[in-house]
C-alpha cells in the first residue's frame, strides 16, 4: 500500500441545518483504486460525496484532495483540482444538446485547446453520444443518458470520479454493460469511488468497500472479505451490525 | 381598401417597436422566473426607473430646457445609464427582499416582490412628484431624419431607433446565452440548480447576474418608451409590467427565446386591434391574451408542459 493518497476524509462531520447526517467518517482513497461505498437509504451516502464536492461542509473534520484541505473551497476549485460526479439520477439537463451538456463538463478547465480532443474521445468510447449529438438530453434513453452523465464528468479529468448509484433505474442487461464499464474506466487510469445499493454486483469489481449506516462507517474492508462478511447481507435487509 | 393595407403597414411598425419593448420587459420576468421559480412584480419598476434615469441624464445635460450636448452621446449616456442605475437597483432588490427568502415558500417572495414594487413607486411619487417629466429631445434629431416614408407609411426616427436597440440587445442576448460559459450556466441553473451546483456552477453568482442582466434590460425598455413618447411618470412602471409579464406567459415563462417571440406578438395584436377597435381597448387586448393563454396553453408557445425538477 504505497500508492499515494489522493482523497481523504478525517473526522468528516456534516449537516443539514441543525441535523446532523454524518458522524465522524473516515475514508481513504489511493490513487488508481476503486472504491465502493454501501449503504441503505438515507445513510448519508449521497451527502457523502457532497461533503467530498464541496457542496456540503463539514461541520467538524476535513476533506483532503492530494493533501490539501478543501474544506473552504468553493467546488469549481475542487473539480478543477480532479473531483467530478456522475450524480444520482444522472441529471443531465433536460434541454441542452448532448455537446452542450459536455461542455459543461469541460467548463472549468484551463487548457481549453485539448477539450474539443477530448470530446472526440468520449465519442471513442460512447460512440452512441456522438450519433445523438444534437439532441436534448430529455430525449435520451436512460442508459444513454448514464453514458452521458459519465462523459460530463470524465471531461473534467478528474482524479477521483465519484458515481452516485450508476445502475439505478437501468434494465438488468445495461446494469451489467454499466459495471464493466466502470471497472474499464478504472482500470485505464481513473480512481473511482461509487456508490451503490447493488452491493453484490459493486463489490464485484471493487477493490474495496466502506459500509455506511445512519451516517456511521460501520464497516470497512477489501471487496472479498466483504462480500464474505456475515453481517453484509443483515445490513442490507435493514438490521443492526 | 388601400386604406387599410396603408394602415395595416403603420400599425405593423408601431407593433414592432412596443412589441420588441415588451419582449425586453418580458426576458427579465422568464430569466428570473428560470432561476428561482418567482414572478418578480418589482420589475416594473426598474423599467420605470430606467426612464427617470434618463430623464435626469437629460436634465443634467440641458440648460433653459434645450440639450447642450452632441445627440447621438447624449442618447447613448442616457440609456447606458438607465441600463445601469436599474441593473445596480435589480442587484440591491435581489440582495435585500430575495435571497433572505431562498427558501421561503414562494407566495413569501411573491408578497416580496410587490412591496419592493410599492415601495419604489411612492418613493418615486414623493421624491419626484406625481407630475409627467418630459423629454425635450425633439430638437435632437436634425430635420431631415426626424421622419421617413417608405409608400404611403410614415416611420419617425425615433421609432426605427427604438426598434434597432431592442433587436441589437435581443441579439446580444442570444449570443450570450447561446454561447458563452456564462449563458450555459445560467441555461443549466434554471434548468436544474441542484445539478448546476454538482458541475462546480456558482449558482448564487448565476443568479445575481440573471438579475443585472434582466434589470438591465428592463431600464433598457424604460428609456427606450420615455423617448418615443417623451415623457416617464411614476406609475409607468405598472402597466408596462403587466405587459411584459403577459408577453412572457404568452411565450412561456422560463423561455428567453419565448419571451421575445411573445412580446413581438403582443405588440402586434395589440397594434392591429387599433386598426379595427378604438384605440381605448388596446390595453384589454394584453388581458384577454393572458386569461386565453393561461386557460388554453398555459405552457405558451414555447415553454415546455411540465416543469420537472426531480
Ligand atoms: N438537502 C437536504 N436537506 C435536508 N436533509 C437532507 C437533504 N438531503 C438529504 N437529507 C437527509 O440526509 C439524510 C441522508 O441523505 P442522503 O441523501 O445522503 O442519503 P443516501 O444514503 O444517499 O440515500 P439514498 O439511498 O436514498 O440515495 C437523509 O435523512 C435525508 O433525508
Ligand atoms: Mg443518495
Amino acid at each position: 500500500m504505497n500508492a499515494e493518497t489522493v482523497l481523504e476524509l478525517k473526522n468528516v462531520n456534516a449537516c443539514y441545518g441543525k441535523i446532523q447526517v454524518l458522524y465522524n467518517i473516515n475514508m481513504t482513497i489511493k490513487k488508481g483504486e476503486l472504491i465502493c461505498l454501501l449503504g441503505g437509504n438515507a445513510s448519508g451516502k449521497s451527502t457523502t460525496l457532497k461533503t467530498i464536492l464541496g457542496i456540503v461542509k463539514p461541520s467538524e473534520g476535513a476533506v483532503f484532495l492530494n493533501g490539501e484541505n478543501i474544506n473552504k473551497r468553493p467546488t469549481d476549485y475542487i473539480i478543477r483540482n480532479g473531483v467530478s460526479i456522475v450524480p444520482e439520477n444522472r441529471r443531465i439537463f433536460p434541454r441542452m444538446t448532448v455537446l452542450e451538456n459536455l461542455e459543461i463538463g469541460a467548463m472549468h478547465r484551463k487548457d481549453r485547446g485539448q477539450v474539443k480532443q477530448d470530446i472526440e474521445s468520449m465519442f471513442e468510447l460512447f460512440p452512441i453520444l456522438e450519433k445523438r449529438i444534437n439532441r436534448q438530453g430529455m430525449v435520451l434513453s436512460g442508459g444513454e443518458q448514464q453514458m452521458l452523465a459519465m462523459a460530463r464528468a470524465l471531461l473534467s479529468n478528474p482524479a477521483v470520479l465519484l458515481m452516485d448509484e450508476p445502475s439505478m433505474g437501468l434494465s438488468p442487461a445495461l446494469v451489467d454493460q454499466q459495471f464493466e464499464l466502470i471497472e474499464n474506466i478504472n482500470k485505464k487510469g481513473t480512481t473511482i469511488l461509487m456508490v451503490e445499493q447493488n452491493a453484490t454486483m459493486a463489490l464485484s469489481i471493487a477493490d474495496r468497500g466502506y459500509v455506511l449506516q445512519t451516517g456511521e462507517i460501520v464497516l470497512s474492508d477489501d471487496a472479498k472479505a466483504l462480500l464474505d462478511h456475515p453481517g453484509m447481507q443483515k445490513a442490507y435487509l435493514g438490521g443492526e451490525l | 381598401m388601400e386604406d387599410i393595407f396603408g394602415q395595416l403597414s403603420q400599425q405593423a411598425i408601431n407593433g414592432i417597436t412596443i412589441g420588441g419593448v415588451y419582449a425586453l420587459i418580458a426576458i427579465g420576468y422568464t430569466m428570473v422566473y428560470g432561476v428561482l421559480s418567482m414572478l418578480n412584480f418589482a420589475h416594473g419598476e426598474l423599467y420605470m426607473m430606467g426612464g427617470f434615469t434618463g430623464w435626469w441624464v437629460l436634465q443634467f445635460f440641458s440648460s433653459k430646457h434645450q440639450p447642450v450636448m452632441n445627440a447621438a452621446i447624449l442618447i447613448s449616456l442616457m440609456i447606458l445609464a438607465a441600463m445601469a442605475v436599474s441593473a445596480i437597483l435589480g442587484l440591491v432588490i435581489e440582495r435585500v427582499a430575495y435571497r433572505p427568502l431562498r427558501k421561503a415558500p414562494r407566495m413569501n417572495l411573491l408578497l416580496s416582490s410587490l412591496g419592493v414594487s410599492i415601495f419604489i413607486q411612492n418613493f418615486i411619487l414623493y421624491t419626484q412628484g406625481a407630475k409627467v417629466k418630459v423629454f425635450q429631445v425633439s430638437n435632437l434629431i436634425p430635420e431631415g431624419l426626424r421622419t421617413f416614408h417608405v409608400g404611403d407609411t410614415v416611420i419617425s426616427f425615433m421609432r426605427i431607433f427604438v426598434i434597432g436597440v431592442c433587436f441589437v440587445l435581443m441579439l446580444l442576448l442570444t449570443f450570450v446565452i447561446k454561447k458563452t460559459n456564462i449563458g450555459k450556466s445560467i441555461r443549466a441553473t434554471a434548468q436544474d440548480i441542484e445539478a448546476a451546483a454538482f458541475m462546480g456552477i456558482d449558482t448564487d453568482r448565476i443568479i445575481v447576474i440573471v438579475f443585472l442582466i434582466g434589470s438591465a434590460l428592463g431600464g433598457a425598455a424604460g428609456i427606450l418608451v420615455s423617448l418615443l413618447f417623451t415623457q416617464v411618470d411614476y406609475y409607468v412602471g405598472f402597466q408596462a409590467g403587466l405587459k411584459g409579464f403577459t408577453a412572457a406567459v404568452l411565450g412561456g415563462i422560463g423561455s428567453i427565446p419565448g419571451a421575445m417571440a411573445g412580446g413581438l406578438l403582443l405588440g402586434l395584436c395589440e397594434a392591429m386591434a387599433v386598426t379595427f377597435f378604438p384605440s381605448a381597448y388596446k390595453d384589454v387586448v394584453a388581458f384577454i391574451i393572458l386569461i386565453a393563454v393561461l386557460i388554453f396553453r398555459p405552457q405558451g408557445l414555447m415553454g415546455e408542459k411540465i416543469r420537472e425538477k426531480v
